[in-house]
């Protein structure tokens, strides 16, 4: 009676080469800009000055490989938890197609320096119409299958997934709105203030709904299935889901404290950060409680190792963004070296750790087969840790050590050091992070070819049954 | 209940996001650029001014260069230039804001009181290539800005931002290039507020007799004075560069304090009474007047 579904996962796998593409072209574009800020002749042309790439890297990063591989998995996640198959395949091939299009073309215009400057909103009108196209349909196939399920249930991991689609919509619309002057260029609707009060709601808030919630969704759905160990509390999950997606929208104008943004704004925004750190640490402990009874599978299995890895990363992040959201604390940082630091951390350590986990498990599964090489994915794990600990741990040293000098006053009480003398400083921390990204690529390859190579297993095993 | 029925589940989701959304977000249009924000002498952006704002998009100097100067004093001393902390007056007419995340290199919101030169020498100088004033800087050159300025849609820029403008304006367009047009933004900034010159002029008067007479004792002060604030434009060995070279100097001590206080404005040299107090600008005076090239 019960035939086994019939699951679709060509569009899985369409998205996830296409995420791991972006993914490898945001690192190399990671470690060009790391190199150029410590040799300057490396700005050779106009197309590849650091002004024009660094965009480029943000972007490939967070929507080629953050969003592309979120659309592979919740296409994945989503067809298991309701035990039905995709609603619309031929939608998600044509979705492929525009996300493609999407990620190539904002390359392309932002080199040009088409571009609207506002952070992780960058692309010009059309080609944020185009975004904004792939993102409903995707949603809605997403939300078809979810509303024509088998399963009537919804698993916590389907709750993260539509409080995404529903977040990343209002927030994307509302920070683009703009008056176009013609095809390549526009104006934003908000002036000066407002505008930057618009931004950062929007920009903290696709750190909760782009780099929070979904990789929360993966990592709720593959660690149970990884370690065979249901997960610890689903009451504790749904507390921390609505407190989460309620608190992070009041927290946008931490990343503007001491500007003229009035101040209630600021000092509410430090409030509710601080409290963020309840909901977040909800999902660290229900991770680690999960594990109760069986961590000796840290060691064991491969999978582990990078999921609760992720996840420690995700509570180190959630008590230092908190921390950065306290006045006096951003006196001291922001503007500096160490906040690239906290950003790595958690786009390094938490949200790839859990993709990389995900990859594997999904490929591997998807073509009937196992890994190719567990030793290889051990590899890839110690590169991708050690690159990333030596990128955020040299910035945060340039940024303490930058800012105390920028800060320090003679008795007199004018400034002791000038900004050039604050910046050679910390040019040795620039050439080891730069360092640190080829770490991190090498592991990253490591990865590809393993990944490769699951999927050649998985074809040949197919052949054999055939 | 919620988990089972998917849109009620996405109603409610939509409900709890926009609470903090209307407080924090929506209600703030109220009042923020509103009366009380504004500052009568902020005046829009001219044609040439805007056009030199898009290229400072275009390149995305906003990724290494913010452009708020915050309350805190330290800011307020190393980037105010004497216009004090950023209000949101200065901002109404920026569409969209630049202010940035990152200070890769210095903030630049009150960068035209720091070089009031008219004809923008430091500046191209320092665009062209940064390096050749100063050398550790790791600004990219932008050299390849002299190009002629696409003046296209220079009126319906204007038309659109609802800035008002003349003749005049667009006629100053002709023949500009993409550098003038990055100039006149960046000398633009800052300058509109009113600020403490009187403070300087005051200052200037206050003393006319330089209280050293012994360059070895001021002489350790007074280099690392000049690194800092003058060796840009007047060259590391006080040789001359952009300024002329300042290795003894047949002016008066009194005239040399009027000109480091009061500065030159119209020809390139800052004023510094706002900055530097009385004894460190006596203490320059005695380096000029008594300083050799290898000092
Ligand atoms: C890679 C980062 C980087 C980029 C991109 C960049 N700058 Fe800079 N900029 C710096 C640094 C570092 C300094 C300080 C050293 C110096 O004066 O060169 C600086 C200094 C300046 C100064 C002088 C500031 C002062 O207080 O003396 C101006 C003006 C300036 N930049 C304008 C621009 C403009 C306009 C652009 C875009 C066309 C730009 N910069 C792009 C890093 C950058
Ligand atoms: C942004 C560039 C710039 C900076 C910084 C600068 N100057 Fe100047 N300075 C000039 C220029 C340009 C002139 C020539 C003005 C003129 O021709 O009227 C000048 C002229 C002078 C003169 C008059 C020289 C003469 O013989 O006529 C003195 C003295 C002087 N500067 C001292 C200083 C001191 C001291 C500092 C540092 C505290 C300093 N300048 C910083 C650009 C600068
Ligand atoms: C390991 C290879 C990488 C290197 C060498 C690298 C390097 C850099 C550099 C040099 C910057 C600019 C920092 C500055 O402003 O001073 C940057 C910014 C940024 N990178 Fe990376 N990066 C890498 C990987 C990634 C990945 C994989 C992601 C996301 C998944 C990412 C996300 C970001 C973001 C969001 C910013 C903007 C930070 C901010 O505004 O403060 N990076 N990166
Ligand atoms: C409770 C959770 C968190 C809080 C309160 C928080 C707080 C902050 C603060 C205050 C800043 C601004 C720093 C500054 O410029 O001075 C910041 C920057 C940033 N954070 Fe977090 N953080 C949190 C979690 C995360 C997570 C999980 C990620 C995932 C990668 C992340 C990614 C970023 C990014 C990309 C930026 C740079 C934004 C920019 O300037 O362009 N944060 N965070």
């Amino acid at each position: 009676m019960n035939a086994p579904t019939r699951y679709y996962d060509e569009s899985v796998k369409g998205f996830i080469t296409w995420s791991i593409i972006w993914g490898t072209v945001a690192v190399l574009i990671g470690i060009l800009i790391s190199l150029q800020l410590a040799w300057p002749q490396l700005n050779v042309a106009p197309y590849l000055t650091y002004g024009r790439l660094r965009p480029i890297h943000t972007n490939a990063a967070i929507f080629g490989w953050g969003i592309g591989s979120f659309i592979a998995l919740f296409f994945y996640i989503t067809q298991r938890l309701t035990k039905s198959p995709l609603w619309s395949p031929g939608l998600a091939r044509v979705t492929l197609w525009l996300f493609n299009f999407a990620i190539a073309s904002a390359a392309v215009t932002l080199a040009l320096g088409i571009n609207r400057t506002k952070e992780y909103a960058e692309l010009e009108w059309p080609l944020a119409l185009v975004v904004a196209v792939v993102w409903v349909l995707f949603s809605t196939n997403v939300f078809m299958t979810i509303l024509k399920r088998k399963e009537e249930q919804m698993y916590i991991s389907l709750w993260y997934i539509m409080a995404t689609l529903v977040g990343v919509t209002v927030l994307y619309v509302v920070n683009n709105l703009g008056v176009p002057l013609h095809l390549f260029k526009s104006y934003s609707a908000f002036a000066g203030t407002n505008d930057a009060n618009v931004q950062w709601w929007y920009g903290h808030n696709a750190v909760a709904m782009v780099l929070t919630t979904p990789p929360l969704a993966i990592f709720y759905y593959f660690l149970p299935k990884v370690t065979g160990n249901p997960i610890f509390s689903h009451r504790m999950g749904i507390i921390a889901f609505w407190s989460l997606i309620f608190m992070y929208l009041w927290t946008g104008a931490h990343h503007l404290l001491w500007t003229p943004v009035p101040d209630w704004i600021q000092t509410v925004a430090m409030a509710f950060s601080i409290m963020l750190i309840a909901p977040s640490w909800g999902a660290v402990f229900n991770g680690y409680l999960t594990m109760n009874g069986k961590w000796e599978q840290m060691k064991s299995n491969y999978l582990v190792k990078f999921l609760i890895c992720g996840i420690t990363f995700y509570g180190l992040q959630t008590i230092q963004g908190p921390m950065q959201a306290i006045r006096t604390f951003s006196a001291f940082i922001h503007y500096t070296d160490w906040v690239p630091g906290h950003v790595h951390m958690g786009a390094l350590g938490w949200v790839s750790m859990v993709l990389f986990a995900a990859i594997y498990y999904a490929v591997a599964k998807m073509n009937d087969t196992e890994i190719y090489s567990v030793k290889l994915a051990d590899t890839h794990f110690w590169l991708v840790l050690v690159g990333q600990l030596i990128y955020s741990i040299t910035m945060w040293t340039a940024g303490v050590q930058q800012a105390s000098m920028l800060l320090a006053t003679n008795p007199d009480g004018s400034l002791h050091y000038s900004f050039m003398e604050t910046m050679i400083a910390i040019f040795p921390y620039y050439k080891m992070r730069a360092a640190s990204g080829f770490i991190y690529l090498a592991g990253l390859l490591v990865f590809i070819y393993n990944v490769y190579k699951t999927y050649q297993k998985g074809s040949s095993a197919e052949s054999v049954r055939a | 209940m919620l988990e089972k029925n998917p849109v009620i589940f996405i109603i409610l989701a939509f409900v709890v996001i926009m609470i903090g959304t209307t407080v924090t977000m929506i209600a703030p249009f109220k009042w923020i650029n509103g009366p009380n924000d504004r500052i009568a002498e902020v005046k829009p952006y001219t044609p040439l001014q805007q056009e030199g704002r898009d290229i400072y998009m275009r390149e995305g100097c906003n990724n290494c260069h913010s452009q708020t100067v915050r309350t805190l004093a330290a800011d307020v001393e190393r980037y105010g230039y004497g216009g004090g902390y950023s209000k949101s007056g200065e901002f109404v007419y920026d569409r969209p804001h630049l202010w940035g995340s990152r200070r890769t290199g210095p903030d630049l919101a009150h960068i035209g009181l720091k070089y009031p030169d008219q004809k923008g020498m430091w500046h191209r100088k320092h665009m062209e290539n940064p390096q050749s004033v100063v050398p550790a800087s790791n600004m990219p050159a932008y050299a390849f800005l002299n190009e002629p300025l696409d003046t296209t849609y220079s009126e319906r820029k204007m038309k659109l931002l609802k800035f008002p403008y003349s003749q005049a304006d667009l006629d100053e367009l002709k023949g500009k290039t993409e550098m003038d047009a990055i100039i006149a933004y960046m000398r633009k900034l800052g300058t509109d507020i009113p600020i403490k010159k009187a403070e300087a002029g005051q200052q200037a008067s206050v003393s006319k007799n330089n209280p050293f007479s012994d360059l070895k004792a001021v002489k350790a002060d007074a280099l690392s004075i000049y690194a800092k604030d003058c060796a840009s434009c007047h060259g590391d060995k006080r040789e001359g560069t952009l300024g002329p070279a300042l290795t003894g100097s047949s002016k008066t001590d009194a005239e040399l304090f009027a000109i480091i206080s009061k500065g030159i404005e119209a020809n390139g040299m800052p004023s510094f009474g706002g900055s530097l107090d009385e004894q460190k600008i006596w203490k320059l005076v005695t380096l000029i007047k008594l300083g050799k090239q290898n000092d």
